[in-house]
């Protein structure tokens, strides 16, 4: 309905057509009941208004302020042009417009409260009004849209200004806080206390208080009075009723009420602006102080409470419970005078002899600022801002996993579905405002996406058009604003497109209507069937090219008997359609190749000796059709390692094979999978090894850079003709996987790791299984772009993961696979601070292996933080891990590792003096505790974890190959998987019986995890540690018998043996809970992980306490020393 | 007047500075298309490549002509340059053929308001010592 009022007010002419969507309001005339709009608008039911005031508020465009300013100006211009601009829509529209205009003049003679309650009203007139006018001018739309917008926000803004009256104004649904405000005395103590009740549990700090005071007085009466005794006028009252003081902290912008606070700076109206600002600044130097310190930190208000004289004598007593609650946060907090002025002291000192000048100028500011500051403790509370003292709180791991913390975007998109965290997450769930506070929080910025994620529930839209903004081609999303039906407004630019006729189509309820319906607008993950414009050429089919090494070494390792079966075993299940194709090449000195022909009977071996100059005989042979030759292709799979089983040369030609994959596959592109079991030691491409086993344990690592840009050549050349190579090193000796990597990384393929193989040790057999098994079965697609949009002022600083940088902001990905995870650092170009919210769109285009183009779009926005206390206190510490630790591995790679190591400690230090900086404690070591913000609290934790982990311990003797292994990973693991390799879980597996929840009628083992240190660790319990990769079950040696005969079946501790690969299904109930709990564990991974079982003297249970990070390791901290450490740096 | 060596390595000096010039607008040029997103980082590395070896030697050359010239103070002026030449190549991401850039490593904004930075300031540095060039060329062809 609202929205069909706009178009009446629009269209003068045509408004009789359009008003009979508008049925309440214009019923009785047309034209001329349009500049009434407004008015009547008021006076209509809020809720009604609700929806329309929030999406013209979304549509606002802060840079646009200054319209607001000349609000009535512009308004009478309007009219006052009005013949010029009229012209050709006829004269009643002229006429009709004026009306309204003097019903504006006339509304301020009016009662003050009606009057005020107009004023968003007028603020939406001049819109419609103006656009009126530029129904003429079509050119303008742009502009005038942006200048529509800015009215209505600051309207809203502008309203608390104008206090009392405001609150009486039926409440602006979409300001939370609105209710906060100073409502009429009446409603005084109630106001607040409901908002908050709404929001957070613990709202009785704030109001309460002032009750707590005051109890025998009425929270209504104590308005009044002190109205009186400060002689204002009675509309003002409320804001007396809150002292001075209290009042400053409302400079802190990140009070809840986040608009109106930010309301004041950014409205135009020039006197308005400067009251705000002016005021703390005219105060006594008391109320100098703490606006200064407002910048900086939020408890600026409190703080510098302490320093009038009253201080000393108010002291603790007064303080009512909450009170201390609070002060327990913030210790340095002295009682503070802030709930005695308002009750009595107030009054007559301080306030009275500097504010009346002001406080005449701008009663409802004092109010509202008053209010606030009331209110804002308890919203500290609320809103999370708790810190944690991180020496003192020893069991800081959450039993179970926390969700990760939910966002907030402002009022119009509070119920918008945000794109899951789990797909998209952002380090800071509330963007800095500008670059210099981001800098001050010393976090860093970024994203981390998994864009292909398996999803239950994926909505897919086939569509002639994909609604996208014609500027920066961003596609349709939840978080764009609607201007009217026909319009919308792009959330990432800000430019207004049109919105084809087909988008008003919902295609559910098959009706014409509101585009709010469509499943672009309700889902934040979204596929679209791209139509043929999004293809360059044909979908391609998919392709397969298997490599394999059967070198000396390969044969030893037994490897290929392993792939071939498994290979053979998943060949219906490859993902693609009829014209799938597949190949093999095997090459040790030489390459040999498969023919598959329909003129032969099997298939038939072909040997090219040259390995410097690579040729293809006969290349339509070597792949082939995988559903016509499907038996062929069998027996070849019988056939190569049988035929490969004799000993053989060693020497491997990977990059000859390579150059031959790469000529066989460039027409289609596609995936070549390697196995390699060795050091590629001639023809192109040959290595030398590098690593030197007496340095493996030694500080700085060196040969972490490829030693030839031969592979990385490769893999460019593969990326642009859409092949994506992926490598499974299953490596028996130094193998040189910096430098092999190259073949994968820039190929948007995957690196997969099994250090010394054999396929006799049936764990790694199986080990080897599970991993081909996902590989092969899971979704893929082809050719494959992600484009990562920002909203301007936000531009992409560093991509992490396996890819090609294109451009800018454009990912060349051949291949995508479901568990491939990107990052991507972000840096501020220009203040965000007159936006709202910040959006980030990852749109990924692929082509499935059906041969669709299809566009995977996730859109997530997020809020904007204005304060460092929000910043800190928003961050989310498991993904800034999983951000530090790629830029960790890029620092190994570009500078030193015990650089990249500095860098983390010093994330810590950094983020911690931050925080101190931010809640002004205690400068120096004076003070025994170091506090972190809540949501931070594990991030030392983390960091020390990290710097134990296999890519980037000193000190513990590692593989070169296995380091960058594990470097591989972390650069291209998503988040879930990452944290668990960073800080596995541990879980106490004794007890099982003791943690069990119900679920669908069946009895789930939950056990809480324990944190990762020694002391956790019961000489009379069972654990198991799982990183993602493995599960170590370690059994301690005063463990229950019961337990071990239930699990073990074995009597005895010593019957148990040194290690073992497997977990006995037994036929009792214990067993089969432990086997359940795996099994649980296993469904979120990409595939099931090995068991491995250690007693706690086996001799290779160092695997087991070396992942124990809180302890004290060979040269390494434990945390408590870690935490010493960065408390001496902490500023 | 006099035509010495000292002139004749002035003269020479202006000619390869002329073209140094060119080189550093291309190359600010190379880098600005590659932030507009108007150019692949592979097409952009190959065309930028090749000129890096020659126009670090085109700028020694002449340095060695002031050196045999004993123009000290024109020397000392691109000493510096030599030396941030030399290191910059010591320091090149790994690679078989000539040149200084990688195009998996380029997009990097770092990397490419670095290189774009540099390219700047070298047109700077090279526009300046053209006119010294030029005073220099003078100052010794009137020199009794």
């Amino acid at each position: 309905m609202s929205r069909g009022f706009c178009v009446s007010l629009r269209r003068p002419n045509s408004g009789i057509q359009v008003m009979s969507n508008v049925p309440p309001y214009n019923s009785s005339s047309g034209p001329p009941n349009a500049p009434l709009g407004p008015y009547a608008f008021n006076q209509g039911p809020p809720s009604q208004f609700a929806g329309h005031i929030k999406q013209d508020a979304n549509s606002n465009n802060p840079t646009n302020a200054p319209a607001f300013n000349n609000q009535a100006n512009h308004y009478n211009q309007s009219a006052n042009s009005s013949p010029a601009f009229n012209h050709p829509i006829a004269p009643p529209t002229l006429q009709a417009m004026q009306p309204p205009r003097t019903s504006y003049k006339q509304i301020p003679n009016q009662s003050p409260i009606g009057n005020l309650q107009n004023i968003p009203l007028s603020s939406a007139s001049p819109n419609s009004l103006y656009n009126t006018n530029n129904l003429s001018y079509p050119v303008n739309q742009t502009r005038q849209i942006n200048d529509n917008a800015p009215p209505l926000i600051a309207s809203s803004q502008y309203q608390p200004i104008n206090g009392p009256p405001m609150a009486i104004r039926p409440p602006v649904s979409q300001f939370q806080p609105a209710a906060s405000f100073p409502p009429p005395q009446p409603q005084f103590p109630p106001g607040p206390m409901t908002s908050q009740s709404n929001q957070l549990p613990n709202q009785i700090v704030g109001p309460p208080r002032s009750n707590a005071m005051v109890p025998p007085i009425n929270p209504p009466l104590c308005g009044p009075s002190i109205a009186s005794s400060m002689g204002l006028p009675t509309s003002n009252v409320n804001g007396p009723s809150l002292p001075g003081p209290p009042s400053f902290p409302m400079s802190r912008p990140n009070e809840p009420p986040r608009n109106q606070m930010r309301g004041p700076p950014s409205l135009p109206m020039g006197p308005m602006q400067a009251r705000p600002q002016n005021q703390p600044m005219s105060l006594d130097p008391q109320s100098q102080q703490t606006g200064f310190i407002g910048h900086t930190n939020n408890l600026s208000g409190p703080q510098s409470l302490p320093m009038p004289g009253q201080m000393g004598q108010q002291a603790m007593p007064p303080m009512g419970p909450p009170k201390n609650s609070m002060q327990s946060r913030y210790p340095q907090m002295p009682p503070s005078n802030i709930q005695r002025p308002p009750t009595q002291g107030m009054p007559p000192q301080a306030p009275q002899g500097m504010y009346p000048p002001m406080q005449n100028q701008v009663p409802g500011l004092t109010q509202q600022m008053g209010q606030l500051s009331v209110t804002q403790q308890g919203f500290d509370q609320l809103w999370g801002h708790e810190m944690v003292d991180l020496l003192q709180c020893k069991h800081i791991l959450p039993e179970y996993p926390e969700e990760p913390a939910e966002i907030r975007l402002g009022p119009q998109f509070s119920d918008a579905p945000n794109c899951s965290p789990e797909i998209f997450r952002s380090t800071i769930n509330k963007i800095p405002d500008t670059n210099s506070l981001l800098q001050k929080s010393r976090l860093p910025l970024g994203i981390l996406i998994h864009p292909f994620k398996d999803l239950n529930h994926l909505p897919v839209i086939q569509c002639t058009t994909i609604v996208r903004c014609r500027a920066c081609r961003t596609y349709i999303n939840p978080f764009v604003y609607f201007i009217d039906a026909k319009r919308w407004k792009c959330n990432l630019c800000y430019r207004v497109n049109d919105l084809p006729e087909e988008f008003q189509y919902d295609p559910v309820s098959k009706s014409y209507g509101d585009p709010t319906r469509r499943p672009e607008i309700k889902s934040a993950t979204i596929e679209f069937i791209a139509p043929s414009e999004y293809m360059l050429r044909p979908p391609q089919p998919a392709v397969y090219l298997f490599l394999l090494d059967v070198s000396q070494i390969a044969r030893d390792s037994g490897y290929l008997q392993v792939v071939c079966e498994n290979i053979k075993e998943n060949l219906e299940q490859l993902p693609g359609d009829a014209r799938t194709q597949i190949g093999f090449i095997c090459y040790d000195a030489h390459i040999h190749y498969y023919l598959i022909s329909d003129g032969l009977t099997r298939p038939k071996e072909m040997t090219v000796l040259d390995i410097d100059e690579i040729f293809l005989p006969s290349p339509e042979s070597l792949l082939v059709n995988l559903g016509e030759h499907r038996e062929m292709i069998r027996e070849l799979l019988t056939l190569i390692p049988r035929r490969h089983s004799l000993p053989g040369v060693p020497a491997s030609a990977l990059g000859a094979a390579l150059q031959a994959a790469y000529k066989l596959m460039a027409p289609t592109g596609g995936r070549i999978t390697v196995f390699q079991t060795c050091l590629p030691n001639i023809g192109p491409g040959a290595l030398q090894s590098r690593e030197d086993p007496n340095a493996r344990s030694s500080k700085d690592v060196a040969h972490l850079n490829p030693a030839t840009d031969f592979y990385k050549r490769l893999a460019l050349d593969c990326s642009g003709a859409q092949i994506a190579v992926d490598l499974f090193l299953l490596s028996s000796q130094y193998c040189d996987l910096a430098t092999l990597s190259g073949m994968s990384k820039f190929s948007a393929g995957t690196v997969y790791h099994i250090p010394v193989f054999n396929a006799s040790r049936s764990w790694q057999a199986a080990q080897l299984r599970n991993m081909l098994t996902r590989y092969l079965t899971r979704k893929i697609g082809f050719e494959a772009v992600m484009r990562v949009r920002c909203t301007r002022g936000i531009a992409i600083h560093t991509f992490h993961g396996n890819f090609f940088v294109r451009s800018t902001d454009l990912l060349s990905l051949p291949n995508v696979s479901p568990d491939a995870g990107f990052g991507m650092q972000l840096t501020i170009e220009e203040s965000l601070s007159d936006l709202q919210q910040v959006c980030f769109q990852a749109a990924l285009l692929y082509t499935s292996s059906k041969g669709e183009r299809r566009i995977r779009v996730h859109t997530m926005a997020l809020p904007i933080a204005t304060t460092l206390t929000d910043v800190l206190h928003a961050a989310d510490q498991q993904c800034i891990v999983g951000l530090l630790s790629k830029m960790a591995v890029d620092r190994c790679v570009t500078a030193s590792m015990s650089e990249a190591k500095e860098a983390l400690i010093n994330v810590a230090i950094d983020v911690l003096s931050a925080h101190k900086l931010s809640q002004n404690l205690p400068a120096g070591p004076a003070s025994s505790s170091l506090h972190a913000p809540l949501p931070l609290r594990l991030l030392p934790m983390y960091l020390l974890a990290l710097l134990k982990t296999k890519a980037l311990r000193t000190g513990t003797s590692t593989r070169l190959d296995e380091r960058v292994a594990a470097m591989c990973d972390l650069k291209c693991h998503p988040l879930a998987q990452l944290i668990r390799l960073v800080y596995p879980d541990l879980y106490p597996i004794h007890s099982l019986a003791q943690h069990v929840h119900k679920e669908d009628e069946e009895l789930v083992p939950d056990p809480p995890r324990l944190q990762l240190t020694s002391e956790r660790i019961n000489l009379n319990g069972a654990y198991l540690l799982d990183d993602g990769e493995i599960m170590i079950v370690y059994i301690c040696n005063s463990v229950s018998p019961a337990f071990l005969s239930e699990t073990f079946g074995v009597t005895a501790f010593s019957q148990l043996p040194d290690e073992a690969t497997t977990l006995p299904r037994l036929e009792n109930e214990g067993s089969a809970m432990l086997h359940s709990f795996i099994d649980k564990l296993n469904d979120d991974r990409p595939y099931p992980s090995n068991v491995l079982v250690l007693r706690d003297n086996s001799p290779s249970r160092t695997r087991f306490t070396e992942r124990l990070v809180e302890d004290r390791l060979e040269s390494a901290f434990s945390y408590y020393e870690f935490l010493q450490h960065v408390k001496s740096q902490v500023k | 007047m006099a035509f010495s060596f000292p002139a004749f390595s002035y003269i020479i000096a202006l000619i390869i500075d002329a073209f140094l010039i060119f080189f550093s607008i291309f190359h600010v040029i190379a880098f600005d298309e590659l932030k507009t997103d108007y150019k692949n980082p592979i097409d952009q590395c190959n065309s930028l490549n090749p000129i890096v070896l020659p126009e670090y030697l085109l700028h020694l050359f002449i340095n060695i002509l002031f050196l045999l010239s004993g123009e000290w103070f024109s020397l000392i002026i691109n000493l510096p340059l030599i030396v941030y030449h030399i290191y910059r190549y010591r320091n090149r991401p790994v690679m078989s053929g000539p040149g200084l850039y990688d195009p998996t490593s380029i997009m990097n904004a770092d990397v490419l308001t670095v290189c774009q930075r540099e390219g700047w300031i070298k047109l700077a540095f090279y526009l300046l010592s053209f006119f010294l060039y030029l005073y220099g060329m003078i100052v010794v062809l009137i020199a009794v």
